[in-house]
Protein backbone atom coordinates (compact mmCIF):
# COMPACT_ATOMS: atom_id res chain seq x y z
CA UNK A 1 0.00 0.00 0.00
CA UNK A 2 1.40 3.36 -1.01
CA UNK A 3 -1.53 5.23 0.51
CA UNK A 4 -0.63 7.55 3.41
CA UNK A 5 -0.39 5.80 6.73
CA UNK A 6 -3.74 5.94 8.54
CA UNK A 7 -3.86 6.30 12.29
CA UNK A 8 -5.98 3.25 13.01
CA UNK A 9 -5.51 3.58 16.75
CA UNK A 10 -6.75 7.17 16.64
CA UNK A 11 -9.79 6.12 14.60
CA UNK A 12 -10.56 3.39 17.08
CA UNK A 13 -10.20 5.65 20.13
CA UNK A 14 -12.55 8.14 18.47
CA UNK A 15 -15.13 5.39 17.99
CA UNK A 16 -14.79 4.30 21.61
CA UNK A 17 -15.29 7.89 22.85
CA UNK A 18 -18.55 7.91 20.93
CA UNK A 19 -19.52 4.52 22.38
CA UNK A 20 -18.94 5.91 25.90
CA UNK A 21 -21.59 8.55 25.24
CA UNK A 22 -23.92 5.76 24.11
CA UNK A 23 -23.23 3.85 27.32
CA UNK A 24 -24.13 6.94 29.35
CA UNK A 25 -27.28 7.48 27.24
CA UNK A 26 -28.63 3.97 27.80
CA UNK A 27 -27.18 3.94 31.31
CA UNK A 28 -29.32 6.95 32.16
CA UNK A 29 -32.44 5.18 30.93
CA UNK A 30 -31.57 2.10 32.97
CA UNK A 31 -31.18 4.28 36.06
CA UNK A 32 -34.67 5.62 35.41
CA UNK A 33 -35.84 2.02 35.19
CA UNK A 34 -34.07 1.12 38.45
CA UNK A 35 -35.52 4.04 40.41
CA UNK A 36 -39.06 3.29 39.26
CA UNK A 37 -38.53 -0.42 39.84
CA UNK A 38 -37.64 0.38 43.44
CA UNK A 39 -40.76 2.52 43.76
CA UNK A 40 -43.29 0.34 41.93
CA UNK A 41 -41.80 -3.15 42.31
CA UNK A 42 -45.07 -5.10 42.27
CA UNK A 43 -46.48 -3.17 39.29
CA UNK A 44 -43.25 -3.73 37.35
CA UNK A 45 -43.26 -7.45 38.11
CA UNK A 46 -46.87 -7.95 37.00
CA UNK A 47 -46.36 -5.77 33.89
CA UNK A 48 -43.20 -7.70 33.00
CA UNK A 49 -45.28 -10.89 32.89
CA UNK A 50 -47.35 -9.36 30.09
CA UNK A 51 -44.32 -9.35 27.79
CA UNK A 52 -43.72 -12.52 25.79
CA UNK A 53 -40.49 -14.19 26.97
CA UNK A 54 -40.35 -16.30 23.80
CA UNK A 55 -40.15 -13.21 21.60
CA UNK A 56 -37.55 -11.66 23.87
CA UNK A 57 -35.46 -14.83 24.02
CA UNK A 58 -35.65 -15.32 20.23
CA UNK A 59 -34.47 -11.76 19.67
CA UNK A 60 -31.67 -12.26 22.20
CA UNK A 61 -30.38 -15.33 20.36
CA UNK A 62 -30.71 -13.55 16.99
CA UNK A 63 -28.68 -10.56 18.19
CA UNK A 64 -26.02 -12.68 19.89
CA UNK A 65 -25.63 -14.71 16.69
CA UNK A 66 -25.37 -11.55 14.58
CA UNK A 67 -22.68 -10.24 16.92
CA UNK A 68 -20.79 -13.48 16.47
CA UNK A 69 -21.10 -13.15 12.67
CA UNK A 70 -19.76 -9.58 12.73
CA UNK A 71 -16.82 -10.57 14.93
CA UNK A 72 -16.12 -13.49 12.56
CA UNK A 73 -16.32 -11.18 9.53
CA UNK A 74 -13.45 -9.11 10.96
CA UNK A 75 -11.41 -12.28 11.42
CA UNK A 76 -12.24 -13.27 7.82
CA UNK A 77 -11.22 -9.85 6.48
CA UNK A 78 -7.91 -9.92 8.35
CA UNK A 79 -7.28 -13.41 6.99
CA UNK A 80 -7.88 -11.89 3.55
CA UNK A 81 -10.87 -14.08 2.75
CA UNK A 82 -12.92 -11.18 1.43
CA UNK A 83 -15.87 -13.17 0.07
CA UNK A 84 -16.39 -14.92 3.37
CA UNK A 85 -16.15 -11.61 5.21
CA UNK A 86 -18.89 -10.06 3.05
CA UNK A 87 -21.09 -13.14 3.49
CA UNK A 88 -20.71 -12.96 7.27
CA UNK A 89 -21.58 -9.24 7.34
CA UNK A 90 -24.65 -9.89 5.20
CA UNK A 91 -25.61 -12.74 7.52
CA UNK A 92 -25.52 -10.29 10.42
CA UNK A 93 -27.64 -7.86 8.42
CA UNK A 94 -30.21 -10.62 7.86
CA UNK A 95 -30.26 -11.26 11.62
CA UNK A 96 -30.78 -7.56 12.31
CA UNK A 97 -33.72 -7.49 9.89
CA UNK A 98 -35.20 -10.59 11.54
CA UNK A 99 -34.90 -8.79 14.88
CA UNK A 100 -36.84 -5.82 13.52
CA UNK A 101 -39.55 -8.06 12.04
CA UNK A 102 -39.94 -9.76 15.43
CA UNK A 103 -40.12 -6.37 17.12
CA UNK A 104 -42.77 -5.25 14.62
CA UNK A 105 -45.00 -8.20 15.48
CA UNK A 106 -44.35 -7.80 19.19
CA UNK A 107 -45.20 -4.11 19.23
CA UNK A 108 -48.16 -4.69 16.89
CA UNK A 109 -49.56 -7.30 19.27
CA UNK A 110 -49.18 -4.98 22.28
CA UNK A 111 -50.70 -2.02 20.44
CA UNK A 112 -53.59 -4.30 19.38
CA UNK A 113 -54.19 -4.99 23.08
CA UNK A 114 -54.44 -1.25 23.71
CA UNK A 115 -51.01 -1.03 25.33
CA UNK A 116 -49.18 1.91 23.80
CA UNK A 117 -47.93 5.23 25.18
CA UNK A 118 -50.79 7.42 26.44
CA UNK A 119 -53.38 4.71 25.68
CA UNK A 120 -56.49 4.81 27.93
CA UNK A 121 -55.64 1.26 29.03
CA UNK A 122 -52.32 2.44 30.50
CA UNK A 123 -53.31 5.91 31.67
CA UNK A 124 -56.28 4.64 33.68
CA UNK A 125 -54.41 1.62 35.07
CA UNK A 126 -51.77 1.34 37.77
CA UNK A 127 -49.17 4.15 37.54
CA UNK A 128 -46.32 1.64 37.84
CA UNK A 129 -47.65 -0.34 34.88
CA UNK A 130 -47.91 2.84 32.81
CA UNK A 131 -44.30 3.74 33.65
CA UNK A 132 -43.11 0.21 32.90
CA UNK A 133 -44.59 0.23 29.41
CA UNK A 134 -43.51 3.84 28.88
CA UNK A 135 -39.93 2.80 29.57
CA UNK A 136 -40.39 -0.35 27.49
CA UNK A 137 -41.44 1.66 24.43
CA UNK A 138 -38.82 4.37 24.95
CA UNK A 139 -35.90 2.00 25.42
CA UNK A 140 -36.89 -0.52 22.72
CA UNK A 141 -37.61 2.31 20.25
CA UNK A 142 -34.23 3.92 20.91
CA UNK A 143 -32.62 0.50 20.66
CA UNK A 144 -34.51 -0.21 17.42
CA UNK A 145 -33.23 3.06 16.00
CA UNK A 146 -29.72 1.92 16.86
CA UNK A 147 -30.38 -1.38 15.06
CA UNK A 148 -31.40 0.54 11.92
CA UNK A 149 -28.27 2.74 12.11
CA UNK A 150 -26.11 -0.33 12.77
CA UNK A 151 -27.62 -2.17 9.79
CA UNK A 152 -26.91 0.84 7.56
CA UNK A 153 -23.29 0.91 8.72
CA UNK A 154 -22.88 -2.83 8.16
CA UNK A 155 -24.34 -2.61 4.64
CA UNK A 156 -21.97 0.28 3.82
CA UNK A 157 -19.06 -1.76 5.20
CA UNK A 158 -20.06 -4.76 3.04
CA UNK A 159 -20.18 -2.53 -0.07
CA UNK A 160 -16.79 -1.03 0.76
CA UNK A 161 -15.24 -4.47 1.21
CA UNK A 162 -16.73 -5.48 -2.15
CA UNK A 163 -15.26 -2.35 -3.76
CA UNK A 164 -11.87 -3.12 -2.25
CA UNK A 165 -11.84 0.09 -0.22
CA UNK A 166 -12.07 -1.69 3.11
CA UNK A 167 -9.31 -4.28 3.24
CA UNK A 168 -7.24 -6.29 5.69
CA UNK A 169 -4.83 -3.35 5.99
CA UNK A 170 -7.53 -0.71 6.09
CA UNK A 171 -10.30 -2.31 8.09
CA UNK A 172 -11.41 0.57 10.32
CA UNK A 173 -14.83 0.93 8.70
CA UNK A 174 -15.75 -2.70 9.34
CA UNK A 175 -14.09 -2.62 12.74
CA UNK A 176 -16.00 0.46 13.91
CA UNK A 177 -19.32 -0.66 12.40
CA UNK A 178 -18.76 -3.92 14.24
CA UNK A 179 -18.09 -2.11 17.51
CA UNK A 180 -21.33 -0.18 17.08
CA UNK A 181 -23.22 -3.39 16.36
CA UNK A 182 -21.78 -5.10 19.44
CA UNK A 183 -22.85 -2.13 21.55
CA UNK A 184 -26.40 -2.55 20.28
CA UNK A 185 -26.16 -6.21 21.30
CA UNK A 186 -24.74 -5.19 24.68
CA UNK A 187 -27.72 -2.92 25.37
CA UNK A 188 -30.13 -5.71 24.47
CA UNK A 189 -28.34 -8.06 26.89
CA UNK A 190 -29.59 -5.76 29.67
CA UNK A 191 -32.98 -4.97 28.14
CA UNK A 192 -33.95 -8.63 27.90
CA UNK A 193 -33.75 -9.63 31.60
CA UNK A 194 -34.99 -6.28 32.91
CA UNK A 195 -38.15 -6.17 30.82
CA UNK A 196 -38.94 -9.77 29.92
CA UNK A 197 -37.66 -11.79 32.83
CA UNK A 198 -38.29 -9.88 36.04
CA UNK A 199 -40.19 -12.05 38.48
CA UNK B 1 1.34 -4.79 22.31
CA UNK B 2 4.50 -3.16 20.99
CA UNK B 3 3.01 -1.88 17.76
CA UNK B 4 -0.19 0.06 18.37
CA UNK B 5 -1.44 -0.59 14.85
CA UNK B 6 -0.87 -4.29 15.17
CA UNK B 7 -4.01 -6.35 14.62
CA UNK B 8 -5.18 -9.16 16.75
CA UNK B 9 -6.94 -11.92 14.87
CA UNK B 10 -9.35 -13.96 16.94
CA UNK B 11 -9.85 -17.50 15.68
CA UNK B 12 -13.30 -18.65 14.57
CA UNK B 13 -13.15 -21.36 17.21
CA UNK B 14 -12.64 -18.88 20.00
CA UNK B 15 -15.45 -16.65 18.74
CA UNK B 16 -17.77 -19.66 18.48
CA UNK B 17 -16.85 -20.62 22.04
CA UNK B 18 -17.76 -17.13 23.26
CA UNK B 19 -21.05 -17.33 21.34
CA UNK B 20 -21.73 -20.74 22.96
CA UNK B 21 -21.10 -19.30 26.43
CA UNK B 22 -23.47 -16.43 25.66
CA UNK B 23 -26.20 -18.89 24.64
CA UNK B 24 -25.69 -20.96 27.78
CA UNK B 25 -25.89 -17.83 29.94
CA UNK B 26 -29.10 -16.80 28.16
CA UNK B 27 -30.61 -20.20 29.01
CA UNK B 28 -29.38 -19.84 32.61
CA UNK B 29 -30.90 -16.40 33.05
CA UNK B 30 -34.27 -17.59 31.71
CA UNK B 31 -34.22 -20.65 33.99
CA UNK B 32 -33.23 -18.63 37.07
CA UNK B 33 -35.98 -16.08 36.37
CA UNK B 34 -38.57 -18.86 36.72
CA UNK B 35 -37.44 -19.79 40.21
CA UNK B 36 -38.78 -17.48 42.91
CA UNK B 37 -35.78 -16.13 44.80
CA UNK B 38 -37.42 -12.91 45.93
CA UNK B 39 -35.16 -9.88 45.65
CA UNK B 40 -32.27 -12.14 44.60
CA UNK B 41 -33.93 -12.61 41.18
CA UNK B 42 -33.15 -9.11 40.01
CA UNK B 43 -29.56 -9.36 41.26
CA UNK B 44 -29.09 -12.70 39.53
CA UNK B 45 -30.46 -11.22 36.29
CA UNK B 46 -28.11 -8.22 36.50
CA UNK B 47 -25.12 -10.39 37.42
CA UNK B 48 -25.69 -12.75 34.46
CA UNK B 49 -26.28 -9.81 32.11
CA UNK B 50 -23.04 -8.22 33.32
CA UNK B 51 -21.18 -11.48 32.67
CA UNK B 52 -22.61 -11.70 29.16
CA UNK B 53 -21.79 -8.04 28.57
CA UNK B 54 -18.21 -8.63 29.70
CA UNK B 55 -17.82 -11.51 27.24
CA UNK B 56 -19.09 -9.33 24.38
CA UNK B 57 -16.80 -6.47 25.39
CA UNK B 58 -13.68 -8.53 26.01
CA UNK B 59 -13.82 -10.78 22.97
CA UNK B 60 -16.27 -9.52 20.34
CA UNK B 61 -15.21 -5.92 20.95
CA UNK B 62 -11.54 -6.89 21.47
CA UNK B 63 -11.15 -4.90 24.70
CA UNK B 64 -8.99 -7.71 26.08
CA UNK B 65 -6.46 -7.02 23.34
CA UNK B 66 -6.57 -3.21 23.36
CA UNK B 67 -3.91 -0.90 24.67
CA UNK B 68 -4.11 1.06 27.94
CA UNK B 69 -5.90 4.09 26.42
CA UNK B 70 -9.08 2.19 25.53
CA UNK B 71 -8.91 -0.06 28.58
CA UNK B 72 -8.65 2.69 31.14
CA UNK B 73 -10.98 5.11 29.41
CA UNK B 74 -13.57 2.31 29.29
CA UNK B 75 -13.14 1.67 33.00
CA UNK B 76 -13.44 5.42 33.63
CA UNK B 77 -16.77 5.38 31.77
CA UNK B 78 -18.03 2.53 33.95
CA UNK B 79 -16.85 4.39 37.04
CA UNK B 80 -18.71 7.54 35.93
CA UNK B 81 -21.85 5.49 35.40
CA UNK B 82 -21.41 3.86 38.82
CA UNK B 83 -21.03 7.28 40.47
CA UNK B 84 -24.13 8.51 38.67
CA UNK B 85 -26.11 5.45 39.79
CA UNK B 86 -24.94 5.62 43.41
CA UNK B 87 -25.60 9.34 43.81
CA UNK B 88 -29.07 9.05 42.31
CA UNK B 89 -29.92 6.14 44.60
CA UNK B 90 -28.46 8.00 47.56
CA UNK B 91 -30.72 10.91 46.72
CA UNK B 92 -33.82 8.78 46.07
CA UNK B 93 -33.50 6.61 49.18
CA UNK B 94 -32.95 9.43 51.69
CA UNK B 95 -35.58 11.85 50.53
Amino acid sequence: MTAPETDKTGIKIGMWLFLYTEIMLFGGLFILYAVYYAKYTTDFISAGKELDTTFGAANTVILLFSSFLVAASITALRKRTTGLSIALVLGAVACGLAFLVNKYFEWGHKIGLGIYPNSPNLVEGEPGRNIFFGLYYTITALHGLHIIIGLTLLIIAAIMIRKGRTTADNDSLLDNSGLYWHLVDLVWIFVFPLFYLIL
Amino acid sequence: MSDLNEQHILSYGKLALVFGCLLVLTAVTITVSRIDLGAANIWAAILIAATKGSLVLLFFMHVKYEGPVIRYSFLATLLSLAILISFIFWDVSFR
